[in-house]
C-alpha cells in the first residue's frame, strides 16, 4: 500500500527523510500535473508573447505528454486591463499567483487578487484599483506563462529574434543591472538581471520604459560647425550648421578650441567613467588649465522605498560619483555644474565644452545665454536644445545601450558593460570621439583605459582587474 | 552525426567484374538509356505560347497566398513561425492588436519578398492557422523589385485569384477555419 505523493518542496524535512525525485511514479504524476495544467490553458502560443521563454512549454517538453487528451482547443484567451502598463490574459493564467504576493510584498501596493474559487478562480484587481505603481511591469517578469503582459512590448517582437545584451540602466543612480533585448540595432525591452548588490530582482518601470529616446527620430546626427559670423557675437544662431566628417573634427576641433584659448568643460554625468577620464585628458591637452566640472546632475523628486526594498532614486543620472572621482584626479575641489555657469558667466572662459547626453530636455534659455558670448561653444547631446542653438560645434551624443564603459551607481558600485546596439549613421559616441583625439590608434577600448584609470589612482583601483557581472565596490579597499 | 556512430553502416566496394572491367556492357546500358528518350514523349514545353502543366496543384511550390477566413478576413495570426521558419528571410511582418474582438493578434503589414524567396514551401509547413499557402502559379514577373515585394493586399489578391481553382487545403486536412 502506497500512502499519496506529496511534494517535497513543502514537507518539512525530519531525520532521515528520503526524497525520490525520478521514480516512475513521480514521473507520472508529474505528467499528470502537466497535463491538468494545460487542459484550461489555451493552446495560442503562436500568437503569445511569452511561446519562447514561457515555464509552462519548457516544463510541458520535459515532463508533459505528446498527445493532448482533452478534446479542449480553445485558441483566443479573454483578455482584461488591469493598468496602464499591464494586461491580463485571464485563460492563460495557471493561478501561481506570485503576482498577487508581489504586489503584495515587494511594491506593497496589493492592487491584484484572487477572485472566486476553485476553478473559477481567477487574478483580478479591485474594483477602482488598477495595478499602477512604478514596479509594476515587474509582474510580467514574474509570470511564467503569458498571463500578464507588457502593453509596452505587446506583438512587437518574437522573444526568439531577440539578443540580449548585459546592461546598467541609465534611468536613476541605483544603476539597476538589465539585460538588453534589440534585434537588428533596435531595443525591444529591458528585462532585469539579478544582482543581489544593487536591485536583487527587480527594475522601475521609469527604467524598462525609458529607452524610447534613443529611438526618436528628432535626435542629432552628425557633426557640425558653425562658421564664426562677423558681428562681436562669436556665434550667431542663425547661420547655418555646416556638416564636417567625423575624421576632419578631430584635428578642426582640437584647432578651435586652441584658437580660443581659456576652456571650461562640463563632463556629463551620463558618460562613463572612461569617457569622462578621456575627454578631461583631451581638455588639460587643449588647455592645461582648463576648467573641468561636473555636468548638469538632473534630479526630480525624492528618493522612493517600496516596502520590498528596492528604491528608486531621484537623481535621474547613472553617474554622478564616477564623474566626480574622475574629476578629482585633475581638480580635488571637484568643481559643480553651477560653478562652471558662473566661471562662464564672469568672463573667465573663451570656449566650452558641454557633453549632455540626457535623455530629456535640461537647460532654459537663462541658463543658455551664460553662453552666448563664447568664442568656441561645443555641445554633445542627444537631441536640441535651448544650448545647442548657440553651439559653434554641435556634435550628437551616444544613447543609452549605445556606449560601453562602466558606471557607477549611488552606493559605489562599479558596473561594466558592453554596447548593446549601434548608435545611427553618423553618431560617434563619446568614447570613440575622445579616443581618437587622444591619438590613440585603433578601436575605442573601454577595458584599456579602464585598466589605466585604474593603475592611475587610488579611487578607481578596484577596477583593474576582471569585473565580475554584479560589478563591485570601489570602496572595497578603504573597507578593509 | 561522427563516423563511430552507431547507425552509420560502413561497406567496402567490391572489386570490379568481368563484365565492368570490360566496360562494353556499361556502355551498351548507358545508351540503351539514351535511345529510350530519343523515341518516348517530349516534356519540355515552348514556354510562354505553350503551358507547362502542374502535376498536382496540391504540393505545387509557386507564388504565395495569404488566405482568408470565413468573414474575409485575413487569416494569418501574426504569429512569425513562417519568418522564423524562412531559410532565406524573405517574410516581413508588423504585428499588432487585432481590429476585431474574437481576434487578438493580426499582422498590420506582412510583405514576402519573391525574389529572395527560394520557394521551399517551410512557410506553409510552419504556419498554425494555414494562412500562408502556395500556390500552382508559376509565372512571376515584375518590372522592377519594389514590384515583387508583395505585401498582404497583394498576396490576398492572389487568394481571391486562386480560390476557386485550388480550395484552401486545409479544409480536407483538418485545419483551422
Amino acid at each position: 500500500m502506497m500512502p499519496k505523493l506529496v511534494p517535497g518542496c513543502q514537507t518539512p524535512a525530519k531525520d532521515g527523510t528520503v526524497i525520490v525525485t525520478e521514480s516512475q511514479l513521480v514521473k507520472d504524476s508529474r505528467a499528470r500535473v502537466e497535463e491538468a495544467l494545460l487542459i484550461d490553458h489555451p493552446i495560442d502560443c503562436p500568437i503569445c508573447d511569452k511561446a519562447g521563454e514561457c515555464l509552462l512549454q519548457d516544463y510541458h517538453f520535459q515532463h508533459g505528454q505528446a498527445e493532448r487528451r482533452a478534446d479542449l482547443h480553445a485558441f483566443t484567451s479573454r483578455r482584461r486591463d488591469v493598468g496602464p502598463t499591464v494586461t491580463l490574459f485571464v485563460d492563460r493564467c495557471i493561478m501561481c499567483t506570485r503576482c498577487v504576493r508581489f504586489t503584495r510584498e515587494v511594491s506593497g501596493t496589493a492592487e491584484l487578487m484572487v477572485s472566486a474559487r476553485g476553478s473559477k478562480e481567477e487574478i483580478d484587481i479591485f474594483p477602482g484599483h488598477p495595478l499602477d505603481n512604478k514596479l509594476s511591469g515587474n509582474v510580467v517578469d514574474l509570470c511564467p506563462v503569458g498571463a500578464l503582459g507588457d502593453k509596452d512590448f505587446l506583438y512587437q517582437q518574437r522573444v526568439w529574434f531577440m539578443k540580449r545584451e548585459a546592461n546598467v540602466c541609465g534611468g536613476c543612480s541605483a544603476g539597476c543591472s538589465i539585460h538588453t533585448e534589440h534585434n537588428q540595432d533596435t531595443v525591444y525591452r529591458l528585462k532585469p538581471r539579478e544582482n543581489p548588490h544593487v536591485n536583487t530582482w527587480w527594475i522601475c518601470d521609469d527604467g524598462r520604459y525609458g529607452w524610447h529616446h534613443i529611438h526618436d527620430t528628432s535626435r542629432l546626427v552628425g557633426a557640425g560647425r558653425r562658421a564664426n559670423s562677423s558681428t562681436d557675437r562669436s556665434t550667431d544662431s542663425s547661420t547655418p550648421l555646416e556638416a564636417v566628417e567625423w575624421m576632419e573634427v578631430v584635428p578642426r576641433l582640437r584647432a578651435d578650441l586652441k584658437a580660443a584659448g581659456r576652456l571650461a568643460v562640463a563632463v556629463s554625468p551620463m558618460l562613463t567613467v572612461e569617457e569622462a577620464w578621456m575627454l578631461c585628458a583631451v581638455a588639460r591637452s587643449i588647455d592645461p588649465q582648463a576648467l573641468l566640472a561636473v555636468g548638469y546632475v538632473p534630479r526630480t523628486g525624492e528618493d522612493q522605498t517600496f516596502p520590498g526594498g528596492f528604491t528608486i532614486r531621484a537623481e535621474k543620472c547613472p553617474n554622478r560619483l564616477g564623474v566626480e572621482g574622475v574629476v578629482a584626479l585633475f581638480d580635488p575641489s571637484v568643481p559643480s555644474w553651477s560653478r562652471l555657469v558662473e566661471h562662464v558667466r564672469a568672463g573667465h572662459a573663451d570656449a566650452a565644452w558641454i557633453t549632455g547626453a540626457y535623455p530629456a530636455a535640461w537647460i532654459d534659455d537663462v541658463t543658455a545665454a551664460a553662453f552666448a558670448d563664447l568664442t568656441c561653444l561645443v555641445v554633445q547631446d542627444l537631441f536640441d536644445s535651448p544650448l545647442s542653438a548657440l553651439a559653434t560645434w554641435r556634435l550628437p551624443a551616444a544613447g543609452f545601450a549605445e556606449r560601453a564603459g562602466t558606471w557607477v551607481n549611488v552606493a559605489h558600485r562599479a558596473q561594466t558593460f558592453e554596447q548593446a546596439v549601434r548608435p545611427p549613421a553618423g553618431v560617434w559616441p563619446e568614447g570613440r570621439l575622445y579616443w581618437n583625439m587622444l591619438g590613440r590608434r585603433g578601436l575605442y577600448d573601454p577595458t584599456a583605459v579602464r585598466r589605466q584609470i585604474a593603475e592611475s589612482s587610488a579611487t578607481f583601483a578596484a577596477l583593474a582587474g576582471e569585473i565580475p557581472a554584479t560589478g563591485v565596490d570601489l570602496r572595497i579597499h578603504q573597507l578593509a | 552525426m561522427k563516423p563511430t556512430d552507431p547507425s552509420v553502416t560502413w561497406i567496402e566496394e567490391k572489386p570490379l567484374g568481368l563484365g565492368e572491367r570490360l566496360y562494353l556492357p556499361l556502355f551498351v546500358q548507358g545508351l540503351t538509356t539514351t535511345a529510350r528518350h530519343l523515341v518516348s514523349p517530349k516534356l519540355t514545353v515552348s514556354y510562354p505560347e505553350q503551358r507547362p502543366t502542374v502535376g498536382n496543384p496540391l504540393i505545387y511550390r509557386g507564388v504565395h497566398r495569404l488566405n482568408r477566413d470565413t468573414e474575409g478576413r485575413v487569416k494569418c495570426v501574426a504569429c512569425f513561425l513562417c519568418a522564423t521558419a524562412c531559410p532565406a528571410h524573405c517574410i516581413d511582418i508588423v504585428a499588432t492588436n487585432s481590429l476585431w474582438p474574437d481576434r487578438e493578434k493580426y499582422p498590420e503589414s506582412f510583405s514576402i519578398d519573391e525574389l529572395r524567396c527560394i520557394f521551399c514551401g517551410m512557410c506553409e509547413e510552419a504556419c498554425p492557422v494555414d494562412a500562408i499557402e502556395l500556390t500552382s502559379l508559376l509565372d512571376l514577373t515584375g518590372k522592377s523589385r519594389e514590384e515583387m515585394i508583395f505585401d498582404k493586399e497583394k498576396l490576398l489578391s492572389v487568394y481571391d485569384m486562386t480560390k476557386d481553382a485550388e480550395p484552401m487545403k486545409s479544409a480536407s486536412l483538418g485545419g483551422t477555419l
